[in-house]
């Protein structure tokens, strides 16, 4: 673990959250000018004081970088650790990067309450970057929680008509999935410790910690029977997260109800905690379990993806469309760590990076005409690339990026995770593609149904294009998909010696024939003795 | 017997004089307002802990004092600390309401005073004669208490199933001691425990007396099947009152329940926690379960707190050092998360019952940001979501009954926990995402009293502080363990 510029990250992860109590004690909420400047320039600081993490991460050094270790509660071996790797960064720029966007995009279209609104925005940003930061479970664990409580608000305060329902009901679900959550970590926490008493299952009998570094390296020791159920417990965790069907019910709700930038952070981090978790914990930890979920999984993700994809073609709302299009490609995301290879695995990771920039500006752009027209359906329009010739172009970029256009960010991810499900089963690979199939006609039809045509709706004639701020809400967004399309190369650079590690970690389970390539038993030997890794200690 | 043997009693004995000279000195200053007995009061609160602190702690191990009836131990200290505290801020929220409802301060100070002599007998109790006469002290005043605003139906209502309910209670366990005392010969609690380690016991009347004595402690923790008392004495009570009971009574019967159970009773363990397992189960279920559908937020917090009873209990079915540290731990930081949630339904009530309904909330976040940010801090704390005190508290519960191997009792619990948020933020609807004024809500007015206000924002600072940095709070439990002869 390296301890160098710790600093910085403590700073990006805490600033939004000093910036909320700057506002809420030093500006009057009458002041909403005020409010909002403050809220943006914070949000901008923090993605600007985040771009280093992308020069300073070092491919080659230790696991974790950018590490601050201190005891918090040392009688149970509670520690603050924070430190990232690779993927962690791609996840906290994405994370800050949208976290401005969120900000900028709301200024028109939050007008009651703005003071707590933005204090709101700015704390659940630090719930987020602390997730993606935390190397110990119960840090890890608050900060996962402590996420939900802003985005209650977020979505019960300014959002729709059902808002209090889809409120409650998004707040409920996750917090089942995160308290069971819990009760595995404690159940890993004890088998690294003294054992559990009453079912004669003795631990290890090191030192107590819940340090994940650590408990890395106690994974393969792990029994097999406890490892299915500290992975079933994880598992109804991170799947409503994601969420995999059956748990996606939440999501269609919250993302309706939700204001705008609400369900931009939704879809675009949120959702990647789940898929986050999975990468980070349960494949390293629980490599037998992991390898014996196999089937299940990806059975569960050939169904998001379809049922998704089916379940989006038939809405008539724009929003409900996006938000059945997000099960879909997180089913991809899934389908694509559970085929435990390496492309499959990078695929997913870039994947979940361009489900934020796609999906997050699919929500931009329905939030823009929503606020012009308050209206979402599709039968309303028809026809506004005539009076939105910049938006249609916008929207057009960002919806094939979504479909996996050559040139653009979907197709690098989704071919990729094409050949991670193929080495592992053609049938995978079958219904992956046909996710794409259906991605293909849900979005081009829903282009086709709202930007062409006559425009037969009187309400839509004097419809303004973008003006300045909004086309700059989703410019960084088209840069990125671009970016990531033609050159994806310093991406991959920065997320491979975390697949590697993964894959290292979750291959003690697996027969070598399954993974194409060579792991071996020597490498593990070597990484248990490697001084890096063993900092839990 | 020397004289010097009193000396570590001191604390107990400033407790009952200060008491009467509060009962006395209400009657010439009754005419001035609350104000000035209510700070004798917690004066002579802040000097007994003082006294704690130079004469009433243990200094080399626990150390048994006048004739072996008491204890002093680091065990008892903190429990007395923490009624000191929850009595004194139970004061500081009293004084605003007594002088509005009109009722005078002295009596009312006094009770609470003598109610924590009887605490302080209980959790240094070393006897089960000694145990058992500070849990009646403490009783009675109690009683008192619940039926203190004698002009209000509902208050004497309260009182008197309280009291009915409370004495049968004791009764039992009276019971149950005196079997106890039948088959081991003997009412001190070392004795009893040396008697019964090593020797497989089979005898009926001894597990008859234990089990007894298991009811009645259940039924002072307000656990399910023994609850029914709960919701009638909270409502019933002046809130200020409620707010004492449901923190300080409870955390002291779970402080006697540790030294029976986890101690004198330890090796019993076998026999009876199948018992409590069910009883924390059932609690946990039956109080979360009704929570839900209150619409008196006092009644809703009445369940709210028979529902923590089923948690803390998670602790004793544990039997282990990791359960009782935890349930030290848990009662410290419910009485701070609780007393702040009574303290916010005090200020709301500005005449007769208004404030005790949900929907008083309405809008409130607006009107008054800093006290429904409170609310909502001391909201999310007995839910149990971090950042705040309640979910540390839970923590160290769930971890100890993993540890234990009771995981379906932990995930009993973690579901419940899930359950409780929905009616815990059933205030914060109203509070946040409700807008008062424009639904034509007849709106609660927000009394505006320092010394609640003060109590308040006490409570909510510390629900955070621990929640943040537990490690001060947990080092305190844990030192208590030694007392328990683990």
């Amino acid at each position: 673990m390296d301890t160098q510029y710790g600093w910085l990250l403590n700073l990006i992860c805490y600033l939004p959250l000093a910036g909320a109590l700057l506002i809420i004690f030093f500006i009057k909420k009458e002041n909403t000018g005020a409010v909002k400047l403050a809220a943006v320039s914070i949000a901008a600081i923090d993605f600007v004081l985040s771009l280093p993490l992308w020069f300073l991460y070092r491919t080659d050094g230790a696991e974790f970088q950018f590490a601050t270790q201190m005891e918090w509660i040392p009688s149970v071996g509670a520690q603050y650790l924070f430190g990232v790797d690779g993927f962690a960064i791609l996840l906290i720029l994405l994370t800050t990067l949208l976290g401005f966007i969120s900000v900028y995009s709301s200024f028109t279209a939050i007008t009651d309450r703005e003071k707590e609104y933005y204090v709101f925005l700015l704390m659940l940003q630090t719930g987020m970057m602390g997730v993606f930061c935390a190397l110990d479970f119960v840090l890890f664990y608050v900060f996962w929680e402590v996420m939900l409580v802003p985005m209650y608000f977020l979505i019960g305060v300014w959002g729709g008509p059902r808002k209090l329902y889809a409120a409650i009901k998004f707040f409920l679900y996750t917090l089942v999935g995160s308290v069971l959550m819990l009760v595995g970590i404690l159940a890993l926490y004890f088998f690294n410790a003294g054992g559990l008493k009453a079912i004669g299952l003795p631990g290890l009998g090191n030192d107590p910690t819940f340090s994940i570094p650590h408990l890395y390296t106690i994974a393969p020791q792990v029994p097999p029977e406890l490892q299915f159920w500290i992975f079933l417990a994880f598992f109804v965790g991170f799947a409503i997260k994601v969420p995999m069907f059956p748990f996606h019910t939440w999501l269609p709700d919250a993302h309706v109800e939700a204001p705008t930038a609400g369900s931009v952070i939704l879809a675009g981090v949120l959702l990647k905690m789940g898929t986050y978790g999975f990468v980070r914990l349960s494949l390293p930890l629980l490599p037998d379990a992991t390898v014996k979920a196999v089937p299940w999984v990806g059975l569960l993700s050939i169904i998001a993806i379809v049922y998704g994809a089916l379940v989006a073609m038939a809405q008539k709302d724009m929003k409900k469309l996006v938000a059945y299009s997000s099960v879909s490609h997180m089913g991809f995301i899934t389908i694509g760590i559970f085929a435990l290879n390496d492309p499959g695995l990078r695929g997913a990771i870039l994947q979940m990076l361009n489900h934020g920039v796609s999906t997050g500006a699919l929500f931009l752009l329905v939030g823009i005409v929503y606020e012009r027209r308050h209206n979402r359906l599709i039968a309303e329009y028809g026809g506004i690339a005539k009076v939105m010739p910049i938006y249609a172009t916008f929207f057009l970029i960002i919806t094939m990026s979504s479909i996996g256009l050559p040139t653009l960010n979907g197709f690098i991810g989704e071919f990729l995770i094409l050949i991670g499900a193929f080495n592992h089963s053609w049938v995978w690979a079958l219904f992956a593609a046909s996710g794409i199939v259906l991605g293909a006609a849900y979005m081009l039809w829903l282009y086709q149904r709202v930007f062409f045509g006559e425009l037969s709706n009187e309400k839509n004639k004097d419809l303004k294009d973008l003006n300045l701020r909004e086309q700059w809400t989703i410019i960084p967004l088209i840069v990125l998909a671009f970016w990531i399309g033609l050159y994806p190369k310093p991406f991959f650079d920065r997320m491979q010696p975390t697949v590697d590690n993964v894959m290292k970690r979750v291959s003690v389970a697996m027969p070598e024939a399954d993974l194409g390539f060579s792991y071996g038993g020597e490498s593990e030997t070597d990484h248990a003795e490697n001084p890096q890794t063993k900092h839990g200690e | 017997m020397s004289l010097a043997d009193f000396v570590p009693f001191l604390p107990e004995i400033f407790l009952a004089v200060a008491g009467l000279a509060v009962l006395l000195l209400g009657i010439p200053m009754g005419s001035r307002g609350s104000r000035p007995i209510i700070a004798i009061s917690i004066g002579a609160l802040a000097a007994t802990a003082v006294l704690i602190f130079l004469v009433g702690r243990p200094t080399a191990g626990p150390q048994l004092i006048l004739g072996d009836m008491l204890v002093i131990d680091q065990f008892a200290v903190f429990f007395k600390v923490l009624v000191l505290i929850a009595s004194a801020l139970a004061l500081l929220m009293a004084s605003g309401y007594l002088d509005r409802a009109g009722y005078s301060s002295g009596e009312f100070a006094a009770l609470i005073l003598f109610a924590d002599l009887g605490m302080f007998v209980m959790v240094s109790g070393a006897n089960l004669a000694s145990l058992y006469v500070g849990l009646e002290l403490m009783a009675l005043s109690v009683y008192v208490l619940v039926g203190y605003f004698k002009l209000e139906v509902k208050s004497n209502e309260g009182a008197v199933k309280y009291f009915v309910l409370g004495a049968a209670s004791s009764a039992v366990l009276l019971y149950g001691i005196s079997l106890i005392y039948g088959t081991t010969g003997s009412l001190d609690l070392e004795t009893i425990r040396s008697s019964l380690t090593g020797v497989p016991h089979q005898n009926v009347l001894l597990m008859l007396g234990i089990v007894l004595v298991a009811f009645g402690m259940l039924f002072k923790v307000a656990a399910v099947p023994f609850h029914v008392w709960t919701p009638d004495a909270y409502e019933g009570a002046p809130t200020p009152v409620t707010a004492f009971i449901s923190v300080a009574p409870k955390a002291v019967a779970f402080a006697m329940f540790l030294r029976l159970f986890a101690g004198t009773f330890a090796s019993e363990v076998d026999h009876w926690w199948m018992l409590l397992w069910i009883a924390s189960a059932a609690t946990m279920i039956y109080g979360n379960v009704a929570a839900l559908t209150q619409d008196n937020v006092k009644r809703m917090l009445a369940y709210s707190s028979i529902a923590h009873a089923g948690y803390a209990l998670m602790g004793l079915v544990a039997a282990s050092d990791n359960g009782t540290w935890a349930v030290l731990m848990y009662m410290g930081v419910y009485t701070f998360m609780n007393l702040g949630a009574f303290g916010f339904v005090i200020l709301l009530e500005s005449k007769g019952y208004a404030g005790e309904r949900i929907e008083d909330f309405a809008g409130l976040a607006r009107r008054h940001p800093a006290a429904a940010a409170g609310m909502l801090i001391f909201m999310l704390g007995l839910a149990g979501i971090p950042p705040t005190a309640g979910f540390m508290g839970k923590l160290y519960l769930w971890a100890a009954t993993v540890e234990a191997g009771y995981v379906v009792l932990a995930v009993i619990s973690v579901i419940m926990s899930a359950v409780s948020l929905y009616y815990y933020f059933r205030s914060v609807v109203q509070m946040y995402l409700k807008d008062g004024e424009a639904e034509g809500e007849a709106a609660a007015q927000m009394l505006n009293d320092r010394w609640t206000g003060t109590a308040i924002a006490v409570c909510a600072v510390l629900t955070l502080v621990i929640g943040l940095w537990p490690a001060p709070l947990v080092g305190w439990a844990k030192s208590g363990l030694s007392a328990l002869g683990f």
